[in-house]
Formats: C-alpha cells, structure tokens, sequence
C-alpha cells in the first residue's frame, strides 16, 4: 500500500458526514488502508480524487490473469520479497513451450503427454497451466494449426510467442475469447500491437533488453491504455534471471516504482539446451519472483519437482499444514495391532497412512498434534519428546488398546529412544525406517506383536 | 518516470571460514549481500559443494545413486580417491555410519582411524560427520579430532547437548566445527552465543537441518533466509557464520527419487538450489551429477 492513512484523509472531504458507515472520515481512511473500506462508500467523493486515490492505493504489483475459467492463471499481488514476512500468495505459472517447427506427429504426441499428466500430492492435485506456443517455422499457416490444436484439444491457458507481430495478432484472433498472453511486445512493435490487444483484450507480454528499457516500454504502453502486462527484462540465464526479477520486485514493492508494478515471466527454454538445467533453472526463477517460468520438456520426471517446488515455496508458512490429534485406526487394529506415532505435519500424516494402507496389517496410528512441526522440529520445541508422548498415551489410554508393549517411533527421532524408555516405563521402543516408503517393508519383516 | 535500481547495501559481512589445509583449502562466506546479489554487494567465495562417503558399505541407496560408486563402496579410501579424481569434488563429507549406537555402534578409535586415512588419502577439505546422537558423537567426533590434528577438519554435528567437549577438541587440535540447531533461528543463535564464549566464531558453521524437496524443503529454505536476514541487514554477528546444509541423503530416501534416475538427480538438484538462493555456504551432495549440474549453473 502506498498511501498512508493520514495521507488519505487529506484528499476526503472532511465533513465527517458518517454516510460511510463510520463516524469520522478519519476512521474511514484508516479502514481504506486497512481492508475492508471501499472508496464507493462515500458518497462525496469528487470522481478526479477517486481516480487518484484508487490509482495510489492499487496493489504495488498488478493481478493479471491469463485465460479464463476453471484454467485462469491470476498472477501478481505479491507483497513480499521473503516468504517468512507473510506469505507468498500466487502461484507462479508453469508453460511448456510447444514450437511449430516439430513434426506434426510430434507436436501431436507431446499435447498428449501434456493432457494426461495427473500429479497429486497430499490430497491437492498439482498441474501445469500453460502451453507456450511458438513461431519459428516461417510457415503462418502451421502456427494458426498449432494454435487451433491446442485451443480445440487442451484447456490450458496459451502463450503465444512470435517475432512477426502480424502473425502474432492474426493467431491471437483465433484464441482471443481464451485470453493468451502475447509475446513479445517491444518498443518496435508497440504502436502496432497497442490497437490489437484493446480490440482482443489480452494481456501483453513485454519485453525489454533490460530492465530500463522495459521501463520505457511499460510506461507508453500505460500511457496507451493497456493495463495488463507481464514483464521479461530479457535475462540470458538463471543468475540474470534472479538478479532481474529481485530488481523488479523490489522497485515495485519497496519504491512503489508503478512502471515495474506487473508480474514477470522467464524463459528457462531458452537460457539451457541442456534439460536439466532448464528444470534447475525454472525452479530457481519460480523461488525468485517468476510470475511464469517456460521449461520446454514434457517428460514427468521433469515437470514433478517443479509442482512439488512451487508447492513448497508456495505454502503458507503461516498456516502450517495439519491433520487433527487423535489416534487414526487404520483397518480396524485390535490388541495385536502395531502402534506408530508421529506428528500432526500433513506431510508425515500422508506418507505414515498411506504406507501403512499399503501392507494391509490393521494399525494404530498415533498423530500428536505439534502445530504443524515435523519430527525433529517439534522434538526441539518440546511438543514430540518423550514426555510429550507419554503425555499422550495417557490421554487416549494406548495402554488399554494393545496387549503388547511396543511402540514404533519415526526413523528419524534417534534421540527420543532414550529418552521414551525412560517416560513410558515397560514399553520396547522401537525405530522405525528412516523414510516412509519403508514401512511396508518393515512392517511385514519385523512386526510380531 | 526515471528507473534508479533499488539497490541495497549492506555494510555487515558473514563471516569468511577456511576449511581444510594447505594448497587445496576451501574458503567460505565472506559475503556482504544476499545470494547471487553481487549487482550491490560482493560474495567473494562461490559456494562449497562436498560430495558425501561412508566408511561402511551403504545399505538400501538407490541403484542410480549407488552406481557411480559402485566399483569403490567397499573402501572409504577408494571412495574418496574416485570422488576427488573422477568426479572433481573439492570437498567431501565422510559419515561415520558405522559408529551408530542404535547400529553397529563401532568405536570412535576405529572411526577415527578411517577418518585418519581418508585425510591422508585425498588433499581436499574434510567434513566429518556423525550419527546426530549428542553423547556418541561427543565421543567419536573427540578422537577424531585428536588423531587427524591439524588438518582442519569441520566437525559435523555439534549440538546443545555435547558442544562442550567437540569444541574443546576442535580448538586444541585445530579444526572447525558445524553447530547444528534443529529448524529455528533462535536456537541456532543461542548455540553460537555458548561457543563463542571459548570457540572462534570463524571457526563456527551452521547447520539449521535441511529437508528435501516435498519432504519439509520450505522451513529449511525460509529459516536460511532468516538467519540470513537477522545476520545481514539486522548486523547481528551471532548470525554471520557460513551455513551448511546436509540434504544429498534426505533426497535419495524419497519415492520420487527412489523410482526414476533423471527425477532423482532434479529432486537433489532442485532442493540444492533452493538452499543457495536462501543463503547456504556449503552444501552436500549424495549423487555427483546433481553436484555438477549446480556447480556449472552458479559457479
């Protein structure tokens, strides 16, 4: 927010008139910088100040959304430049480039691929958004098939990246109620791009040789009426990359520097040929400020640690990811039946169930609620050592469910063996493996109740 | 509108560490900006990239993580030897498995004379480290210690539990030592001040405990840049030291990288980079692909 509250005040009328609903224009003002005002609630309110106002207190980085329905890609808003500040709020967008240079077969066979990729991690499905399609053939009536193809057989929102602006707006008609991004928009074409993206209303992906020049690219563009826009400073690899969106992202957020004021997109697939580095270097651009990263594979080997970083760095850390304390019986366990235990950490939740569905032997899972810690975590902070756990067989009266007295702790708490023997008196403590995928295997070769 | 970059300068360093001895020393940290921020400040080391050993034969690694050592597994020395030579490793991180109290729980005078040998056997720094239980590894990491003085060891893990003796030995026979707090920059702190009451803050590298990629990866990549933060632009000095992280096993334990030999090396190279945008110092890895693939991007 770049207004102050004080700040605001001075341009409201002043006349304390309450029609807003609060009892002083300046209670009204600090209500607008807080949240949950809306400069529509007052009815005085000279329509030029309005303008101003709603110009100053738009979000430093601009929401811009690609595509439409259920398939939308809604970039920007971010707040910050450190996750651990507040969160990160929007999911950068993950394209596959898609040229129209291939054999058709080919093409064909990697929207295929593209169409059936189903990733899923605890409960939440993760998936690509975009399918980047790209100019590079000279032959416009290949690219409109591409463009056809992908727009009749996928969902996914589209990029679509030409040097030729007259083939880049001639396929934008063909997908313009699918709302592409097109790329690029440069201080060459400009003049002959800004009357296409009003008329298709489509978001413009802006490039620059660097950050000053896109500067002057964005701020004409502005100055033309195209609001919507995603930046590529044009960084040549990773480290550019990184040092580029860093620079962006902070003019926007920690000057209020408006002409940076949009997401940004980068383009791995054309920094590395090379297929690993293109992945390394997508997962560090969507770390460091990528609105949208373009990797060229289709292979899911590739594109699963992508999803399952922007998941990470994507989470909430202030809203740890938990399952609810209690003992999970899994398969209808009686007196014979294992007991495991670990934290309420989503994580650990998913891979121990999931694991021990897996082998079939009816069990006790015990969840101890540590706010979200993992286990050594939690077990630093006192909420998983050994008085903690005692704490809890107690609390469900463990000892009454089983006949035998063992208790399976997570491979990792070396440390807390000792320190259970010494809090659950009578009770084998027993280690499990060290990753959950062994449990099966552990289960089956060393339990004997 | 006129573009002014919105730079930062910061006038605190973390602190510079020297790992190993002689012509093949490592240093480390130094730096007075963030991570690859050398447009407004200078990181005058790359990062350390160690290649991990055992000093028994690994049981359960994945056969793609397996097979580049395949020939050698048998033999720490050899192990080492092949990592130096073949794969270019300018660091290695040996790990004393086989002294695991809930193991083969072997003796720290047999550890440290594997250490004794892999030290004499390659010129490259040397992290040793233990099986992350306080009282055991007080006493292996001890003897090493004494019997590798002067080589400049860093010695891996000190914890709250037991930095009293490991850093008493480190400082009398010349070495380094990683204080490791689980997961939380206040206790990673609390640490350091303890240490630094006897023990050379440059001496001193942290360990926040790494996670890998899906398994916990963003509370390491968030508390480094914590720690980071509170060194930097907060200038307090017990949060400059170098930070190591330890995530090459972590990684192969997991499914993803269990099942598919490109996926692994992403999920260890993915969760590598991520570790050095937030700020590490010093990394190690388990496959030597994934340690190549990040040295030729930030190096």
């Amino acid at each position: 927010m770049a207004l102050k509250g004080a700040e605001i005040m001075k341009m409201l009328p002043k006349t304390n008139c309450k029609e807003c609903g609060y009892a002083t224009c300046f209670a009204f003002a600090m209500k607008l910088v807080a949240g949950g005002a809306k400069l529509e609630d007052c009815p005085y309110l000279d329509p030029e100040v309005k303008a101003q106002l709603e110009a100053a207190m738009a979000p430093p980085i601009k929401l811009v959304t690609i595509g439409t329905g259920e398939n939308a890609l809604s970039i920007g808003e971010e707040e910050v430049m450190f996750r651990h500040e507040k969160t990160f709020f929007h999911e950068p967008g993950i394209a596959i480039l898609i040229s129209d240079k291939g054999v058709e077969s080919e093409i064909e066979e990697k929207l295929k691929r593209i169409n059936a990729f189903d990733f899923e991690r605890i409960g939440q499905k993760l998936s690509i958004n975009l399918l980047a399609l790209c100019f590079e053939s000279g032959d416009k009536d290949k690219f409109e098939a591409l463009v056809k193809k992908a727009y009749e057989t996928t969902e996914f929102a589209l990029i679509l990246i030409s040097e030729d602006t007259d083939v880049l707006f001639s396929a934008a008609a063909l997908c313009a109620d699918r709302k592409p991004l097109v790329y690029p928009i440069t201080n060459e074409n400009m003049s002959a791009a800004v009357p296409k993206l009003k008329e298709f209303g489509v978001p413009a992906g802006v490039r620059g040789a660097s950050i000053e020049a896109l500067v002057s690219v964005t701020s004409d563009l502005k100055d033309a009426g195209i609001e919507n826009m995603v930046l590529d400073p044009g960084s040549k690899n990773m480290v550019e990359g990184i040092q580029n969106q860093t620079l962006i992202r902070r003019a926007a957020l920690k000057k209020g520097f408006r002409p940076l004021g949009y997401p940004t997109i980068a383009f791995p697939c054309f920094m590395y040929p090379d297929k690993f580095k293109e992945t390394v270097a997508a997962a560090a651009l969507m770390t460091k400020y990528a609105g949208i990263v373009v990797v060229s594979q289709a292979d899911e080997h590739f594109i699963l640690p992508l999803l399952v970083h922007r998941f990470n760095i994507y989470s909430d850390p202030r809203r740890p990811m938990t399952v609810e304390e209690k003992v999970y019986e899994i398969g209808n366990p009686d007196e014979k039946s294992p007991i495991l235990i670990t934290t309420n950490y989503a994580l650990d939740y998913f891979i121990v169930s999931a694991a021990i569905e897996e082998t079939n032997m009816p069990a006790y899972l015990c969840i101890k609620g540590t706010e979200g810690l993992g286990v050594m975590a939690a077990w630093t902070s006192g909420k998983f050592n050994g008085e903690a756990i005692a704490e809890f067989f107690e609390k469900y009266g463990m000892p009454d469910k089983v006949k035998h007295r063992k208790l399976i702790i997570p491979g990792v708490a070396k440390k807390l063996v000792a320190e259970l023997e010494e809090d659950l008196p009578g009770w084998e403590i027993i280690l499990g493996p060290l990753e959950g995928s062994d449990i099966p295997k552990f289960l089956s070769e060393e339990w004997t109740a | 509108m006129k573009y002014e970059p919105p730079l930062e300068k910061i006038s605190e360093n973390i602190r510079e560490a020297v790992l190993g001895h002689g012509e093949k020393a490592l240093k480390i940290g130094g730096e007075n900006t963030l991570p690859f921020h050398s447009f407004e400040g200078t990181l005058p080391n790359p990062p350390g990239l160690a290649l991990e050993i055992l000093d028994t034969e690994p049981e359960n690694w994945a056969p793609s993580v397996l097979e580049p050592f395949e020939d050698v597994v048998s033999d720490p020395v050899n192990w080492a030897r092949k990592c130096v030579e073949v794969f270019g490793a300018e660091m290695l991180c040996l790990r004393l498995v086989s002294t695991d109290p809930l193991g083969k729980d072997g003796s720290p005078q047999a550890a440290a004379e594997i250490t004794k040998k892999v030290a004499d056997a390659v010129d490259v720094p040397l992290i040793v480290w233990g099986t992350n239980m306080d009282e055991k590894d007080a006493q292996v990491l001890t003897e090493v210690a004494r019997v590798c003085a002067g080589k400049n060891l860093l010695l891996s893990p000190v914890s709250k539990g037991n930095y009293e003796k490991i850093a008493q030995a480190a400082l009398e026979h010349g070495h380094a030592i990683v204080a490791q707090a689980s997961m939380d920059a206040n206790l990673t702190k609390e640490l350091n001040i303890v240490l630094c009451k006897f023990f050379p803050p440059e001496k001193i590298v942290v360990d926040p405990t790494a996670s890998a990629l899906g398994y916990g990866l963003e509370y390491t990549f968030s508390i480094i840049e914590e720690i980071k933060q509170f060194g930097l632009a907060d200038k307090d000095k017990m949060m400059q030291m170098p930070i190591i992280c330890d995530f090459g096993g972590d990684c192969w334990r997991t499914k993803e990288a269990k099942e598919n030999r490109e996926q692994g090396i992403l999920w260890e190279a993915t969760t590598a980079i991520s570790f050095l945008l937030a700020g590490a110092n010093l990394l190690i890895f388990r496959h030597p692909e994934a340690l190549k693939l990040i040295k030729e991007m930030v190096v």
